[in-house]
């Protein structure tokens, strides 16, 4: 079967038509074709524009192709509107279909093919545009050519060009193919905002209906021919070696092909999943070794606390914190710590890959498709255009398919046995293999002057860092940007503050995880404003206010989620409200919790949750509120529910029975307000997450006067804090 | 070889009656909308009916359903109640856990066509979204209840 043909039952489309394909780079243009378009160029005998975003066919169809990953943002949809808009083309007659992973695709600022950082929209919104106004000028200048009218007096109405005076029509399909020998305009006029017919509407997604019918195509989805599975066995300790293996018992299971060892584990490579399960529990295999043998909760919370007492790096400085705490007329200290939390998609990690002597071809629900690449690179010796990627529909992500461990397994696996392999993780695997969002612990410090004036702030911060192992060029002397954000850059205006970064150096996996530092960080700095705005007796939403002033869009969404919230109102005995806000990914959000404490109990359920958000130039109003939503959702079962606990070395966690998340009956109603306006678009995927953890501990303490300052607000925490507030009282 | 009843056709399957019934209607029959999750029976995913339960495949193997009418997301019709109200109210963000939120929503609605919101609340309560589409779920099954989701 050709590779054509491969990639065709994958996608289950047919690609077989042919049309106009578009050139348009993000910056300039053109650059080189992909090797799939020159693989088209030959198949279809038709010249060819190099590098696509759009591909057109006779029968009116319009394929964009994306080169950021689908995981639910709605990004796909959101882009397709971008390049449609400008194109004037019929909303119907648009697919969209992930790109493959050339050069070409590359995202213009991050110079990588990677979906994240809540960059989608922002980095390929305008590269979208361009590549849709580029298409319709074409298509213009084909039917004049062909009506011998001046392109002048072309028009373009929802796929077709038009020619009042003669009261001729072409549809886009009728023209691409001819469209193809028109030089591509090195410069185009774009709409005006008042034109759009799609941006800033909430079309609804391309990708729904097909998720509806069961018909999306995630990774665990992918069927090759003469595919085989693979499961593998690893150490359950950190850092432990393999140190023998007795393959006997799994080699005779039934449907059990060959047991091979790579520098990862014991892989048993099976007919079915099932098989190569059954396999894998029937090795006898022992490792040695490990990084930390006796891992545990408490040597977890040790090693934090160990670290803390150790001279960090200095991530900010400005005034002189020392002097001013010296001199403030009330001090405040507190700490804050955050456990090690998992990505817990609902689609399992797993990579279908092809290795063979001459060629790789992958299939995977990828984040970081230039990571891929590279892997299979390293791993089969093979150039870039011997390496075939393909991006399925992503299961989730949240950051942690921006991991390629499981693609080296499946590479390393399928290279041993000259077979392609789907190798799935069990959901265990999946919750021990995590890059987890780090934990991390903060030692807070405040001082206010003799009339309540906060005039210092000092927060020493023990994690570990992320870019270090990822993107080792953005580390600066030393310091980890995602360790220290959400604290050097936050939105307060402080005469003195001072940031130190200390590195915990664990065996624990870290990664990017949903807003990456701001998730901890921010539950830190907003609980500690509201422990300082009670101690000098001011209203926690006026304190902020009046610390805000170089953030005005800030203190916009406080003022609005405070409204909207009933702030200040009353509420029901043992019922609070709570409030916390942050700018981050280029956009701000404030989130209202409105809570009630069970003092028999310990449950803490969360009543309402107001959010307002404001992310400039909105795209798709209604992508933007599920994305809010879905954030809001996130945040609440991070701060009430989870923690991945450690044991002998390594996870203890292992399924969604020991690692709960939030259901449907803990989600309160969930009120968004997008605050629409023309600034510079941000990010949409993230922001919404950071302050909804301190709102809802913020709400916890007006409710029941209990200040948390560990995460997860879990019953028994609750009840041991109220027992702790009782015995002072 | 065994045969199974799924969506009104017959198929056959070469494979134990042992065999894992998710992954025999996954891997073997390429019913693909039925999702793996956690293989544990506690995410959801997996949700299809058996004779109009809504049921967690992962947990049964192939012999339990021999006989048995199957239904996976592939035989709900598209103008089911259940996939138009999920289409309207923007449901699925990632989508993956959908199809087994869906047969449950399906099979609840079948036997209570006038549910309360605590009532889905607690027909729901245990199929898992990562996303947080929960509160369009929601919504989407008091539309689907609206328009006569026993259908």
């Amino acid at each position: 079967m050709s590779r054509a043909m491969k990639r065709r039952e994958f996608l289950k489309v047919s690609l077989a038509g042919t049309g106009l394909v578009l050139a348009v780079s993000a910056g300039a243009f053109p650059v080189d074709a992909s090797s799939e378009v020159k693989e088209k160029v030959v198949t279809s005998g038709i010249t060819w524009i190099p590098n696509v975003w759009i591909r057109m066919t006779p029968d009116n169809v319009v394929t964009f192709l994306m080169n950021k990953s689908e995981m639910g943002q709605g990004t796909w949809t959101s882009l397709a509107m971008a390049a449609a808009d400008e194109l004037d083309a019929d909303w119907k007659d648009v697919r969209v279909e992930a790109s493959p992973v050339t050069d070409a695709y590359k995202d213009p600022l991050f110079g990588m093919q990677i979906t994240g950082g809540s960059t989608g929209v922002r980095h390929m919104y305008d590269p979208m545009r361009n590549a849709g106004a580029v298409g319709r000028e074409m298509l213009i200048k084909t039917a004049a050519r062909e009506w011998k009218v001046p392109a002048g007096e072309c028009w373009t109405d929802k796929g077709k060009v038009v020619h009042e005076k003669t009261g001729k029509s072409m549809t886009y399909g009728e023209l691409c193919v001819k469209a193809a020998q028109i030089p591509v305009p090195q410069k185009v006029q774009l709409k005006r905002r008042e034109n759009f017919r799609f941006i800033g509407t909430s079309v609804p997604r391309l990708d729904t209906p097909g998720k509806v019918n069961g018909m999306g195509v995630f990774g665990l989805d992918v069927f090759v021919p003469g595919m085989l599975y693979s499961a593998l066995a690893r150490p359950s300790v950190f850092g432990a070696k393999l140190a023998s293996v007795e393959k006997d018992a799994a080699e005779k299971t039934p449907g059990v092909r060959q047991v091979v060892i790579i520098p990862d584990g014991v892989a048993v490579v099976a007919d079915t999943i099932e098989a190569a399960w059954k396999g894998r529990s029937a090795l006898k295999v022992t490792w040695q070794g490990g990084d930390l043998p006796n891992l545990d909760d408490a040597a977890v919370e040790r090693m934090l606390a160990e670290h803390m007492k150790k001279k960090g790096l200095v991530a900010k400085n400005v005034g002189n914190a020392e002097e001013a705490l010296k001199k403030a007329s009330r001090r405040m200290e507190a700490m804050y710590s955050l456990p090690y939390i998992a990505h817990a998609q609902m689609e399992p990690q797993n990579c279908t890959a092809d290795v063979r002597k001459e060629t790789c071809e992958i299939w995977c629900p990828t984040q970081f498709q230039t990571a891929v690449l590279g892997v299979a690179m390293k791993e089969t010796g093979l150039p870039a255009d011997k390496v075939n990627i393909h991006t399925t529909q992503l299961g989730g992500g949240f950051g942690g398919r921006a991991e390629v461990k499981v693609v080296t397994e499946a590479v390393r696996i399928s290279k041993a046995v000259g077979k392609p392999v789907k190798h799935i993780w069990s959901r265990p695997e999946d919750f021990k293999n995590d890059f987890y969002r780090p934990g991390s612990l903060h030692r807070m410090e405040a001082g206010l002057d003799g009339n309540g004036q906060l005039m210092v702030w000092r927060h020493k911060v023990v994690v570990s860092p992320i870019m270090e192992r990822v993107l080792p060029a953005l580390v600066k002397d030393g310091i980890d940007p995602t360790t220290i954000e959400g604290i050097v850059d936050m939105e307060y205006s402080l005469a003195n503050q001072h940031t130190e970064y200390v590195r915990l150096d664990s065996p624990i996996p870290v990664g990017f995880w949903r807003s990456v530092g701001n998730s901890g960080n921010t539950f830190a700095v907003e609980s500690f404003i509201d422990e300082v705005a009670h101690a000098t007796g001011k209203d926690p939403l006026a304190f902020r206010l009046g610390m805000l002033k170089d953030h005005p869009r800030a203190a916009r969404l406080l003022k609005k989620v405070a409204e909207a919230g009933g702030w200040g109102t009353p509420l029901p005995k043992g019922c609070g409200r709570g409030i916390a806000q942050r700018f981050c990914f280029g956009s701000y959000t404030a989130q209202l919790a409105e809570v009630s404490v069970d003092k028999e109990t310990g449950v803490i359920t969360v009543r309402k949750m107001v959010a307002a958000f404001d992310c400039g130039q909105v795209v798709n109003p209604d992508s933007v509120v599920a994305q809010i939503e879905g954030a809001t959702v996130m945040g609440l079962s991070t701060a009430l529910k989870e923690k991945i606990t450690f044991a002998k070395g390594g996870v203890a966690t292992s399924n969604f029975s020991d690692y709960e998340i939030l259901t449907m009956s803990e989600v309160p109603e969930i009120e968004v307000h997008i605050i629409t306006n023309n600034d510079k678009m941000g990010g949409v995927g993230e922001p919404g997450l950071p302050p909804v953890i301190p709102a809802v501990a913020n709400a916890v303490f007006a409710a029941a006067g209990i200040r948390l300052r560990s995460l997860p607000m879990s019953p028994d925490v609750v009840r041991k804090a109220l027992a702790q507030a009782a015995s002072k009282a | 070889m065994l045969e199974l009843i799924i969506n009104g056709n017959r198929h056959k399957a070469d494979v134990d009656p042992g065999a894992n019934l998710l992954w025999v209607i996954r891997e073997h029959l390429r019913l693909l909308g039925t999702k793996f999750g956690c293989g544990e029976g506690v995410c959801g995913a997996c949700t299809i009916h058996l004779d109009g339960e809504a049921v967690r495949s992962c947990q049964l193997t192939a012999g339990d359903a021999v006989g048995k009418a199957i239904t996976t997301i592939e035989g709900i019709p598209q103008d089911h109640p259940v996939k138009k109200a999920w289409i309207e109210e923007q449901v699925p963000q990632c989508g993956y856990c959908q199809p087994g939120q869906m047969m449950e929503a399906a099979a609840f609605l079948a036997k209570n066509s006038h549910p309360t919101q605590e009532e889905i609340v607690q027909a729901m309560d245990d199929v898992l979204c990562r996303c947080g589409t929960y509160p369009r779920i929601l919504k989407a099954i008091k539309k689907a209840a609206l328009a006569g989701g026993a259908k």
